[in-house]
């Protein structure tokens, strides 16, 4: 007789067979218990170093004939084989909190904030100061972001910010005489008012408290590139402008920006301030920050400003060149009630553009033509109307974020570019709008 | 002299203005030419009722600079629209190389303009657009950039409309004297006549120039033509890569109305440009 401590393994060929058979119904338990653990693991589980490790035995399903199938077009993903024990999958965040407690140095942002939030501008400067504060990972420096007015932008600590200084030394009745006469499509507000030397006295405070190793300034025209030039004279700092690249260098850092106009590279060493270029630096995407509020002490008394913003202009839309108009309405050969187009763009506040045959017709002047040879336009919004968009005429609407359309050809390639499409004819429809927008401005104009 | 140049061309008893000019490069080229800003900042010049406008000019005085320098002499204003035409450049004498700034400063101090007009950035050299900003600040005059047009100059303000991106425009006041840059949005500036050109005078003085040392140690080299960003992908999982990769970049995700009355389809365009905020309220 042999004891039943003996060393020799027994093997259980009943939970064997049910361990192979994964469409009996004691599967998980067997499974489980010749693995020794209570729970059979999940199919996807993030691994020690970040990377996701799985376990392609509870990948896929069971097809009808009890063979495993691995369904890889995304429709099958929450039917995995035991899905009753797996806890459906939480979008996990991968990016990695980073706190930076004692920084050892501040790299300073001035970002632009048009309309109270970060631009691609700001979030490419704002990866070119992580670029800085994280050159060397013993010493880890802060990216301090100076912002003004009013702020809609929740995402300063996702796009790379530490410490966030939130001025509103700006007063806030003219915030309030101006935001009447603005209008909404510029997304106005308190950001591009026009106050520099407020601005500036603030900024020379920051200088003075914090003295940061580095600023960072945008080279653009929403203000940036004043602000910083200011800031230099102020500081008496000589700035490297319109910079694209920052390196390292045997013997230091050196950055690469534009001068003459664009047309030479200088290379130079790196100054403490840089206004920098869009697409300088990859904007933050993999760690996620603390943006901690921070506040500077009590500021010195503020000279009276000698600029005085009146107030923005009310500017016809049907001058502004079309290369930089922000709402376009376009028309093509399905237009062909010409009186009722030029209305219509006048009514909606929108510039006129064409496309090629509207242009070769003579319906439209040769500077309205939207595409390869005209204006390639950078409009928010593009209303083409009886366009049916030839690649000429898609090409130069590239950067369009918003595309409407009116065609008959439901099919037609401008219909595939629109966001909104609708199928009838150009003259109707925009009649019909026409008439919608007059009644709304009665109903306004009653009230 | 420069401070002779503004009452020799006292011909009114309007503003003093001091524009002041550089050599330009043309873009394809490579010649000097009238530097186009510049230009722009002096045919505004020309807008202003009644000015007495001093050109100046800190720089080398060669063969080549001349014709560029002699371009804005030929610009010649409109006696019957009041428009004064200037005969005179003040050329202050400078080294290949050197920092204009003090003996702009200098010039200005002396010649005591209301109004000081330029463009934004120089087309050749360094190009930070630096100068107006940094004679602003010596001069203790407050300066505004990216100036399109201006309205008017009186009682010691000026008031002017700033270019904003898409078009827009903003008004500004700004307390005199004061430092104004031009933005290409101003009004081109009138063709150059060849006559007034050649008959102008340069009137040269001599400055200390100040070499700029700093600038001589870096490596300046024709503009490569910066790549493209690539399209940056953080997906997950091979099979969203893959889709990123794959995808059309434009379509997709659009909404079409087939078959709809013309209202419904306006009304659902009203209410996208309304969400968009293009339509005036």
């Amino acid at each position: 007789m042999r004891n039943d401590t003996d060393s020799l393994p027994r093997r259980d060929s009943r939970k064997e067979r049910i361990a192979r058979n994964r469409l009996h119904p004691d599967h998980d338990a067997v499974l489980a218990e010749m693995l020794g653990t209570s729970q059979v693991g999940p199919s996807l589980w993030p691994g020690p170093n970040g990377l996701a490790r799985r376990n392609p035995h509870r990948v896929g399903f069971s097809g009808p004939n009890g063979i495993k199938r691995i369904d890889r077009s995304g429709a099958q993903t929450n039917t995995s084989l035991n899905s009753r024990n797996e806890r459906p999958a939480v979008a996990v965040d991968p990016r990695k909190t980073v706190e930076i407690e004692t920084p050892a140095f501040l790299i300073a942002v001035v970002p632009d904030l048009p309309g109270g939030r970060l631009s691609a501008h700001d979030r490419d400067l704002l990866g070119l100061a992580r670029q800085l504060a994280d050159a060397d990972p013993a010493m880890p420096g802060a990216v301090l972001a100076m912002v003004f007015g009013a702020i809609r932008e929740d995402g300063f600590g996702t796009a790379g910010v530490d410490r966030l200084l939130h001025s509103l030394t700006h007063s806030l009745t003219h915030t309030l005489i101006h935001s009447a006469d603005q209008s909404p499509g510029l997304g106005a507000s308190s950001n591009t008012q026009c106050s520099p030397e407020e601005r500036l006295a603030v900024l020379a405070d920051v200088e003075r408290e914090l003295s940061p190793r580095h600023w960072l300034l945008p080279d653009s025209a929403i203000g940036g590139a004043d602000l910083g030039r200011r800031l230099a004279a102020r500081l008496s700092e000589r700035p490297a402008t319109q910079v694209w690249q920052i390196n390292q260098d045997t013997k230091g850092k050196r950055c690469s920006g534009l001068g003459a106009a664009g047309s030479t590279d200088i290379n130079r060493p790196l100054p403490r301030l840089v206004l920098a270029l869009a697409e300088c630096a990859e904007p933050v995407a993999m760690t996620r920050h603390a943006a901690r509020p921070m506040t500077l002490p009590a500021p010195l008394s503020r000279m009276p400003g000698r600029i005085q913003d009146l107030g923005a202009v009310s500017v016809n839309p049907a001058t502004v060149a079309l290369g930089e108009a922000e709402f376009i309405l376009a028309a093509g050969r399905g237009v062909s009630d010409w009186a009722g187009f030029h209305n219509a763009a006048a009514i909606m506040g929108a510039t006129e553009g064409a496309s090629r045959v509207a242009v070769d017709d003579g319906f439209m002047a040769r500077d309205r033509q939207v595409g390869a040879s005209g204006t390639w336009v950078t409009a928010r919004v593009y209303f083409a109307v009886g366009i049916s968009g030839a690649i000429q005429h898609l090409q130069g609407i590239q950067s369009c974020d918003k595309v409407v359309s009116i065609n008959l050809d439901p099919h037609c390639d401008m219909v595939k570019r629109a966001d909104l499409a609708v199928i009838g004819d150009a003259d109707e429809i925009l009649a019909a709008l026409v008439a919608l927008q007059q009644r709304l401005q009665e109903k306004k104009d009653a009230a | 002299m420069p401070h002779k140049v503004l009452a020799k061309t006292a011909h009114a008893d309007g503003p003093g203005i001091a524009v002041l000019v550089s050599i330009g490069r043309h873009p394809l080229t490579g010649r000097t030419r009238r530097a186009d800003q510049d230009a722009r900042a002096y045919e505004l010049a020309f807008s202003i009722a009644g000015a007495r406008t001093a050109l100046v000019h800190a720089g080398q005085n060669d063969a080549e600079s001349e014709p560029a320098l002699r371009g804005y002499l030929g610009m010649v204003g409109a006696p019957e629209a009041g428009e004064n035409t200037v005969e005179r450049l003040a050329l202050i004498e400078q080294a290949a190389g050197a920092d204009v700034l003090p003996a702009l400063a200098d010039a200005l101090r002396e010649l005591a303009p209301e109004l000081v007009l330029c463009g934004m950035r120089a087309e050749t050299g360094e190009g930070s657009g630096m100068l107006p900003y940094l004679l602003a600040e010596w001069l203790g005059w407050p300066i505004v950039s990216g100036v399109a047009q201006v309205e008017s100059v009186n009682d010691g303000v000026v008031t002017l409309l700033q270019a904003l991106p898409r078009g827009q425009r903003r008004r500004l006041s700004v307390r005199l004297p004061a430092i104004v840059t031009v933005d290409s949005a101003a009004p081109g500036a009138r063709p150059s006549a060849f006559g007034p050109a050649r008959r102008g005078v340069l009137a040269v003085s001599a400055a200390a120039s100040m070499p700029d040392e700093v600038r001589a140690g870096w490596l300046t080299a024709p503009a490569r033509k910066r790549p493209k960003r690539l399209k940056i992908i953080t997906a997950s999982s091979a099979r969203d890569r893959f889709k990123a990769a794959a995808a059309k970049t434009q379509g997709g995700g659009g909404k079409v109305l087939t078959g709809v009355s013309s209202e419904i389809g306006a009304d659902a365009i009203q209410a996208l440009l309304k969400e968009e905020g293009v339509l005036p309220s």
